[in-house]
């Protein structure tokens, strides 16, 4: 059996590939140094010294614009060298391995990878490969995780709601293709949220998902019945394939986040969402970009809390 | 040559043996037991004091990776792994490169094992040309060529005819028939079982109604075509609960399992170790239990090793993408003797899992040790406990769930057909 490798011998984050196993405090670490930082991307000059003269590697296997971009921003307010590949264009067409490719990489004195990659534990494999100097965060592993999403999910919710002890929390949507749910409930069921419900149709849960501490809905009224956060998840459009949804409108008309269905949870609910969503599928513009929609501070807090992780990993 | 094997412990599951005895072996064959026969002298005395002597292990499942891919293992590695581990009879897989779909390969694999002079091999003939589950083979010529049984590997069939065709015509020369029960479209994407460790892992699973659809397909095409069926790998409690059914009726069934799944579940996954990545996938730890009470019980006849050398670099990737199987022909008789330890199996019991009973699912003169018999054996120090890492095995495959684990009972000797094959020092 192997060890969990992200945490080193003094207890210390080594790498980040997954919320599973982190305790509550060090989440907390993590979004408290966030806060810190927060200050720093309302400044004139948005930079501080912190990771001058590191070289960071955003390597994706898998394209994203999104996530590249913010953990691009969030190294260079750190001071860091950053240099993007997007590793599908390049050596894995000529038949060089994942391994290869980081071995060479790391040759070029890299102290830190982020990774995307459409396999899960792709992040893993990586990790235990590299040299202990070399810091890993999974910028998302196939199904598996996306821990930085959901500690700036955590972040939201801590900002908006102040304590997790209370709340009641949904996770709507494809709970089973989403890496992003899976550390949300990770990250939330460590931070002590005593109620985490998923709402989906029986073919978008895993079996035995509540064996992760959530409990399961498929009729999402009585699902977000008094709620204080949803967490939106994005469809993708390959599921209308492969008999898991029978229409985009059918999803929509059951699953897609409304005005009407909104008001089901509480008054001060707050709405949530990774991006990028498709409006008219998993949620409706008038909760968008409605007044409970937190979703455009998501985005800012995003870059606070990757800051927070990349100077937290370079400093252990 | 003569030896004499003195003061070993002899267990034969056959004749429900279990005392020490000494064995007289000349031409290759026992010839006494016990009693030294008038003018034997022997060219050589193998002393095996406080060591267990047993029939040669038979196992049912073993990927020799000739022809096609030499790259992960050759027919002389593997054979040399197969007697360091004490198997001297092996039923080898068609799923090769070409497939053993035709009588000329299964001659020259037959020929080029025999040269080798190690342990026997026994070829299982591709049901399917190419083993793409439309056109029979030429069964009965594939027979002729040394082929003792016939199966699809791990490719599906898809089409019931052909599977219900298949049956009837290796029916139609009492040819045995093995299959793996595995729906194809429920398992098309899946790396993991469908449960708790592939939900948290995000694998895709393959889920247990995989098996017992596919099996009971299989067990109504057996009732409808009487042909003798060999059920391969069973992975899972539903699917045992089958077998055992199956077999109280009378239907002419037998099964096995491979020795990864009497001591793993979906946990040893952990984080993501791609030696754990197995056909069939580690199911739970109810599953495991379960196949641990059908071996006691005796619905499961055989265990076997699912011997499948795997290259380094096919396993260095993401559990999704690396290839599955475990090497394992060194391993069966530590694992047999695990299981037996942990549930108080008789030795006598333990062992016919892996002599007599697969030899007896196979059809050959093997797994037993009687005058007259082939001197095919193995001796064991059943106290020595030894390292699995990548130096102390033979086969050019690495890659076992098992690496750095501590297992006891060494090999100290392989005998085939009255041949010492193997004694290191």
């Amino acid at each position: 059996m192997q060890k969990n490798i992200q945490i080193n011998q003094h207890g210390e984050l080594q790498h980040l590939l997954t919320i599973e196993g982190l305790p509550a405090s060090m989440l907390h670490h993590i979004l408290d140094t966030a806060e810190s930082f927060v200050g720093v991307t309302e400044r004139e000059v948005k930079k501080v010294p912190l990771l001058r003269g590191k070289a960071i590697f955003n390597l994706f296997f898998e394209p994203s614009t999104r996530t590249r971009t913010t953990f691009e921003i969030a190294a260079k307010r750190l001071s860091a060298d950053v240099l993007n590949l997007n590793i599908s264009a390049s050596s894995q067409s000529k038949g060089e391995t994942m391994l290869d490719t980081v071995n060479n990489l790391s040759a070029m004195q890299a102290d830190m990878f982020i990774v995307r990659h459409s396999q899960s534990g792709a992040a893993h494999l990586i990790a235990r490969h590299v040299a202990p100097e070399i810091h890993v965060i999974n910028a998302g592993d196939g199904r598996h995780a996306h821990p930085t999403q959901a500690l700036l999910d955590m972040y939201t919710i801590r900002h908006y709601k102040r304590d997790f002890h209370e709340l009641k929390v949904a996770i709507v949507g494809d709970v089973m293709h989403s890496r992003v749910a899976r550390s949300q409930i990770h990250a939330l069921t460590t931070l002590g949220v005593p109620e985490v419900r998923v709402i989906a149709p029986r073919t978008l849960l895993p079996r035995g998902v509540e064996k992760l501490g959530v409990h399961p809905y498929d009729d999402m009224k009585k699902g977000l019945k008094d709620v204080d956060v949803l967490l939106m998840l994005r469809l993708q459009n390959e599921r209308m394939q492969g008999a898991l949804l029978p229409s985009a409108q059918e999803y929509f008309k059951y699953y897609g986040l409304t005005p009407e269905k909104l008001a089901l949870a509480r008054p001060d609910a707050i709405v949530m969402h990774p991006g990028p969503m498709n409006r008219g599928l998993e949620i409706d513009s008038a909760v968008a970009d409605g007044p409970q929609s937190v979703i455009l501070p998501q985005v800012t807090f995003g870059i606070a809390v990757r800051m927070a992780v990349m100077s937290i990993l370079a400093g252990n | 040559m003569k030896i004499h094997i003195g003061n070993g412990r002899l267990i034969d599951p056959a004749s429900a043996t279990d005392r020490v005895a000494d064995l007289f072996i000349a031409a290759g064959r026992i010839v006494s037991i016990d009693e030294k026969p008038e003018g034997f002298h022997a060219n050589q005395e193998i002393d095996a004091s406080g060591q267990i002597v047993c029939p040669g292990l038979v196992d049912l499942s073993v990927r020799l990776r000739e022809p096609g891919f030499e790259y992960r293992a050759t027919l002389e590695s593997e054979m040399q792994a197969a007697v360091a581990g004490g198997v001297t009879s092996l039923a080898c897989p068609p799923d090769t490169d070409p497939p053993l779909d035709e009588p000329g390969l299964v001659e020259m694999l037959k020929h080029k094992a025999k040269n080798l002079n190690l342990a026997h091999v026994y070829p299982i003939g591709a049901m399917t040309q190419g083993l793409l589950g439309a056109d029979l083979t030429e069964m009965a010529e594939l027979r002729d060529a040394g082929c003792m049984a016939f199966c699809h590997a791990d490719k599906p069939i898809t089409n019931t005819l052909v599977m219900m065709r298949a049956m009837q015509y290796a029916a139609t020369f009492d040819l045995s028939v093995w299959l793996r029960a595995q729906d194809a479209s429920l398992s098309r994407i899946g790396v993991a079982h469908e449960g708790e460790v592939a939900t948290r892992l995000g694998l895709p699973g393959i889920p247990t109604v995989a098996e017992t659809i596919a099996l009971s397909k299989i067990l109504m095409l057996a009732r409808d075509t009487g042909a003798r069926i060999h059920l391969c790998r069973i992975s899972s409690s539903e699917g045992l609960e089958m077998v055992r059914e199956a077999k109280r009726e009378g239907l002419p069934v037998t099964c096995d399992v491979s020795a990864n799944h009497v001591h793993l579940s979906e946990m040893d996954i952990g984080f993501f170790d791609s030696n754990c990545h197995l056909v069939p996938p580690l199911r739970s730890l109810r599953d495991r239990d379960a196949i641990r009470r059908a071996l006691a019980e005796g619905v499961i006849d055989a265990i076997c090793s699912d011997h499948t050398p795997v290259d380094d670099d096919a396993k260095l990737l993401p559990f999704g993408e690396s290839e599955a199987g475990a090497t394992g022909l060194e391993l069966l008789l530590p694992l047999v003797l695990k299981w037996a330890e942990d549930d108080r199996i008789p030795l006598v019991e333990a062992l016919a899992r892996i002599t007599s009973r697969p030899a007896g699912i196979l059809g050959i003169e093997a797994g037993a040790i009687a005058v007259g018999k082939p001197a095919d054996l193995c001796i064991y120090d059943p106290e020595q406990y030894w390292k699995v890492e990548p130096k102390s095995l033979k086969s050019q495959g690495k890659n076992t769930p098992f690496l750095g684990y501590e297992v006891k009972g060494k090999v100290i000797c392989t005998l085939v057909d009255g041949h010492i094959v193997h004694r290191p020092h």
